[in-house]
């Protein structure tokens, strides 16, 4: 079996994998992070949304060994200790989420979304999470909650600036 | 998933090698058709030859009025490419519209004309644009090598390259996307060249993409949204699906051209 090595929320990983293992297998399956789920398995609905490089993948679509050598992050890797990550903290203010299944991956694309627009408009955060679909809220508060987000990862890199 | 084994090569000579002795195996590039079908099981490749370590494949070059792009190049770079943005910019926004941005951040040019879905993006820039599809044997005019339904010119073990897609004078993609899914109900590329004007039609035809002649004609004696008025589109051979019937999609072909012409005013 191939073995993979990668780097997830900061630490180094390896282990032996079946090369049709996908990577949110290996991530919550051999690593036990739950916190990317797996909504559709079909590439649809983004709740495995995951950054790979810095960027928004669905894990679900994507092969452990496709990864190897990667810097992964996933939803369990934006908190510092006990401070939330200020989307995370946005979405919880904002009511982003009822059952919160679809909320990790919100939360990794609209991180995505803040690092190449720092201030992007309701349509572009509407058109931004096309590819993740919540059964609950109805977007409105998902969007109030990344355009939040956004203004407290903005007034963060301020203050980290001054 | 069947079982597979899992190839990285280096470059595209040593892909190609793989690809000869290996008769089952097949090309990943994004993955982003290849892995649902894997797990549809509608593909049982012994092997997988993984093309994302090949250097060769990857970039942008805009020189001689032509812009030149790996295969390997994902959606995400083409649509954020100052280069692309530069010298047409209707590529670049196609790109950017393609799917959402985990898709783009994974999916590659090679791969989604390799794959020619009837409903694909770049199919119609391509054949509007008049681009030549280069590969390991060989460069293919645009026109020959979107051949049907998810068909393509390509034979066993080969592998595509690179686009060139030459600079038009104006250009202008228009999609009506299917809100689910995001691929194009209808998507209709309009570019002027210094040779007339073409017109690339997606996600309307039941053998694939196909270039409007009628209103190529049209377009080339008069560029303006109301030339297309007196073309008559026919509804013969378009798709129908729970989305729309094939009269919907003809006056869609229309609205999007309209749309279109008026964008490279
Ligand atoms: C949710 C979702 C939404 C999407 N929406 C859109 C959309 O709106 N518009 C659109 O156009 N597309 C859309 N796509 C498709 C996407 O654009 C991908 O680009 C496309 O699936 C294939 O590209 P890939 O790089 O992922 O190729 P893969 O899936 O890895 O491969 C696809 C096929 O191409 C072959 N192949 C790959 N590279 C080469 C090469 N260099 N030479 C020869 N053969 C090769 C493979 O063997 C395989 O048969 C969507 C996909 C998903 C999952
Ligand atoms: S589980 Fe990956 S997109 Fe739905
Ligand atoms: S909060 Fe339940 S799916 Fe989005």
């Amino acid at each position: 079996m191939p073995t993979v090595s990668m780097t997830v929320n900061g630490k180094q990983v390896s282990g032996e994998v079946d090369a049709r293992k996908l990577l949110v297998e290996f991530l919550r399956e051999n690593l036990l992070l739950t916190g990317t789920h797996v909504g559709c398995d079909t590439s649809q609905c983004g709740a495995c949304v995951v950054h790979v490089d810095g960027r928004s993948v669905k894990s679900c679509t994507m092969l452990a060994v496709m990864a190897d050598g990667a810097s992964v992050t996933t939803i369990e890797g934006m908190a510092s200790g006990e401070t939330m990550h200020p989307m995370q903290e946005a979405f919880r203010e904002q009511h982003g989420l009822q059952c919160g299944f679809c909320t990790p991956g919100m939360v990794m694309s609209a991180v995505d979304l803040v690092a190449v627009n720092p201030d992007p408009s309701e349509a572009e955060i509407r058109h931004w999470l096309g590819g993740n679909i919540c059964r609950c809220t109805g977007y409105h508060n998902i969007v109030e909650a990344v355009r939040d987000g956004a203004a407290r990862m903005r007034a963060l890199g301020k203050a980290a600036a001054e | 998933m069947y079982a597979f084994e899992y190839h990285r090569p280096g470059s595209v000579a040593d892909a190609g090698a793989l690809l000869k002795a290996n008769e089952d195996a097949k090309i990943i590039a994004g993955g982003m058709t290849m892995i649902p079908t894997l797990k549809q099981r509608l593909a049982m490749p012994g092997e997988l030859v993984d093309l994302r370590d090949c250097a060769d494949l990857k970039g942008i070059t805009v020189s001689g009025g032509t812009v030149t792009i790996g295969a390997m190049t994902k959606h995400d770079t083409v649509a954020s490419s100052a280069e692309v943005k530069g010298a047409i910019p209707a590529l670049a926004g196609l790109a950017g519209n393609i799917g959402d941005p985990a898709v783009r951040n994974r999916g590659t040019l090679g791969g989604s004309i390799a794959n020619n879905d009837p409903a694909a993006d770049y199919p119609s820039a391509c054949l509007a644009l008049g681009a030549t599809i280069v590969t390991t044997n060989r460069e293919i005019a645009a026109e020959d090598f979107f051949t049907g339904l998810f068909e393509t010119a390509l034979e066993e073990g080969e592998i595509i390259t690179a686009v060139r897609f030459p600079v038009p004078e104006k250009a202008a993609y228009k999609k009506f996307d299917q809100p689910a899914s995001r691929y194009a109900l209808v998507g209709v590329f309009v570019a002027k060249t210094a040779g007339g004007v073409r017109v690339g039609v997606t996600g309307a035809g039941q053998d694939g993409v196909f270039r409007q002649t009628d209103m190529e004609a049209a377009l080339s004696a008069n560029f303006a949204p109301e030339a297309i008025d007196g073309v008559m589109v026919s509804p013969d051979r378009l798709n129908v699906d729970i989305h729309g019937d094939a009269a919907y999609r003809a006056n869609l072909i229309k609205v999007m051209a309209k749309r279109a012409v008026a964008d490279c005013a």
